[in-house]
């Protein structure tokens, strides 16, 4: 249907066509979209949800690492780590304030998160087991973030392009934090090699899920592609994630658990074998190994914060009583 | 003379109170009440670990050691009877009302503390001093505006800081006791920690008074407040857990 030619798409959408092939028109031509300006209903719908996904995705993201401050093992690592889970923090707040933008509040994106109704990202749906786990998701979760926000800073709606590169700039800083990590235990104690080892294991798999199903199964994907919102296509993202990581991992004597890759000389790719996609919608259907305990920690900080919340709100209408 | 030693463990002191306190404060991010303090207050538990570093690195200096291996050697490999924290600064982190106001109650004795510090006649002292005060201003601004709004907001946030209060102030006495080697350092190397004792409680009382809490009069005075070498019986899981990690291969560079 999106191949389709613009009349035909704003019977679909049951939009004006000639403000759809203006809008259309300035996206052709390379212009952003700002939040005043005229957009289908459609591409607001799809741009809230794919930037509210995003803002969860980093506030639920602060959880696995976060549960390692405590225990990072020189003081180097902990000030590292609690700067770079400030950052997702941060990252939340930028994302939430582009999606605002158009319209939404934080308090219903926090009541649809809370809810179960919002996803996100299914990488933090699991567990981190050892301290090495923070390189990985570093090296890879951020590494593979960072291909998809590099598009997404090249986007037609302009909050969110912007956002993008602001937090892009940060994400390549928490890549390099974990891939120095990683290099350096491949090359530690046996206890460091066997415990990067474990981690690039379990989590090279989940990582590869990250970008989302393939082309033929992503329903989204062509409009998004059509407007300027996604310019490549999750398996393109995917296999050039498999292209940088896989000769880097190896060279780190590393083994990547996957006995069908190869390199292979005529395409110039890396092939790899089948997702287990029964596990991906597991998990993004909420059956993931801490899917549960991720909701039940954000909603236990929301609940334990309510009595705060009250008292600056109430503390701010005296104050403007007083003035 | 100075005696290099007596002032180390004076430092030593010093970054293990920073360390602890930005321990507590640290286990807050991913959890706090608003998302902006997921990043305030992580932020203050970065600046209260950078610091701990740079009094441990000083510390080195003094002693002679590798001023690059001895703050990780002090903080991941030392037995917890060692430290020399205040155990008001390693209580668990409780609610919002008791981490806010513990924050306030040290933020306020710290900046009297660098005051003095900054014009040591030490000057490595003094330089630090004064580099960690310029931080701690706006720490101090952050957890005043919120004494003042959790204290002022509804009943229930007046109820919470009141019982932090209460909680809290028997272990706040112990900031005024002198720290380790204090007694053996000659006149204008460190302030005097019963005067800025004195400089705090009446700093504190205001505020507090004007936040709408009050100082209980039955909260205990000690006369000698709670040594550093004593702690309490949360602090040994807290030092376990901080150096689980490191403990696995001590040998090797984490």
């Amino acid at each position: 249907m999106y191949g389709a030619d613009v009349e035909q798409i704003a019977i679909e959408l049951n939009e004006d066509p000639q403000k759809l092939a203006d809008f259309e028109a300035r996206i052709a031509r390379g212009e952003k979209i700002e939040p005043g300006d005229w957009m289908p209903t459609e591409y607001r719908r799809q741009l809230i949800r794919m930037i509210s996904q995003h803002a969860h995705s980093e506030v639920v993201g602060m959880l696995p690492e976060g549960a390692w401050i405590t225990r990072a093992p020189s003081l180097r690592r902990k000030l590292i780590l609690i700067a770079k889970v400030q950052d997702e923090a941060g990252h939340g707040q930028y994302l939430y304030h582009a999606a605002e933008t158009l319209g939404a509040t934080r308090e219903e994106m926090l009541d649809a998160l809370l809810s179960g109704k919002a996803k996100y990202s299914s990488i933090f749906n699991y567990h981190t087991t050892t301290w090495a786990d923070n390189g990985a998701i570093g090296w890879l979760v951020d590494g593979a973030a960072i291909l998809n926000q590099t598009m997404l800073a090249r986007c037609s709606y302009g909050p969110y392009s912007r956002a993008m590169v602001r937090i892009c700039m940060e994400e390549n800083f928490h890549r390099k934090q974990g891939q120095e990590m990683i290099i350096l235990y491949s090359q530690g104690t046996p206890t460091q090699r066997a415990m990067v080892q474990d981690a690039i294991t379990r989590w090279w798999w989940p990582t590869l899920m990250m970008f989302g199903p393939h082309d033929a199964d992503s329903p989204n994907s062509a409009l998004l592609i059509r407007w300027g919102i996604k310019t490549r296509t999750n398996d393109q993202l995917r296999q050039e994630f498999v292209n940088q990581l896989a000769p880097d991992l190896q060279a780190c004597g590393i083994q990547i658990p996957d006995p069908e890759l190869r390199y292979d000389e005529a395409s110039g790719n890396w092939l790899f074998g089948a997702i287990d996609w029964d596990e991906f919608w597991r998990v993004i259907k909420g059956d993931g190994p801490a899917n549960a305990e991720r909701m039940a920690a954000r909603r236990q900080a929301h609940e334990d914060g309510r009595w705060v919340r009250e008292a600056l709100s109430a503390y701010a209408a005296k104050s403007q009583v007083q003035l | 003379m100075l005696d290099h030693k007596a002032l180390a463990r004076y430092l030593i002191a010093l970054a293990d109170d920073e360390l602890i306190l930005g321990h507590r404060n640290s286990e807050w991010t991913g959890h706090a009440p608003i998302l902006e303090e997921d990043i305030a207050f992580a932020n203050l538990a970065l600046d209260e670990i950078g610091h701990s570093r740079l009094w441990y690195e000083l510390a080195a200096d003094l002693l002679g050691e590798d001023r690059a291996r001895f703050p990780d050697r002090q903080v991941f490999l030392r037995p917890a009877e060692e430290f020399r924290n205040l155990q008001l600064v390693e209580l668990p982190r409780g609610d919002w009302a008791f981490s806010m106001l513990r924050q306030y109650l040290f933020d306020v004795f710290e900046q009297h503390r660098l005051a003095g510090l900054s014009e040591s006649t030490q000057a490595s002292l003094a330089e630090v001093a004064a580099r960690i005060r310029t931080e701690e201003i706006y720490h101090l601004r952050h957890t005043r505006a919120w004494v003042t709004r959790l204290g002022l907001g509804t009943e229930e946030s007046n109820r919470r800081m009141q019982a932090a209060l209460d909680a809290l102030w028997p272990y706040a006495r112990g900031l005024g006791g002198a720290l380790p080697g204090e007694a053996g350092l000659p006149a204008g190397v460190v302030p005097d920690s019963a005067a800025l004792y004195e400089a705090w409680l009446a700093e504190v009382s205001a505020f507090l008074a004007e936040a709408g809490l009050t100082i209980q009069p039955g909260s205990p005075d000690l006369q000698s407040p709670i040594s550093r070498a004593d702690h309490s019986s949360d602090f040994a899981a807290l030092i376990e857990e901080m150096q689980s990690v490191a403990r696995l291969d001590p040998e090797a560079t984490w």
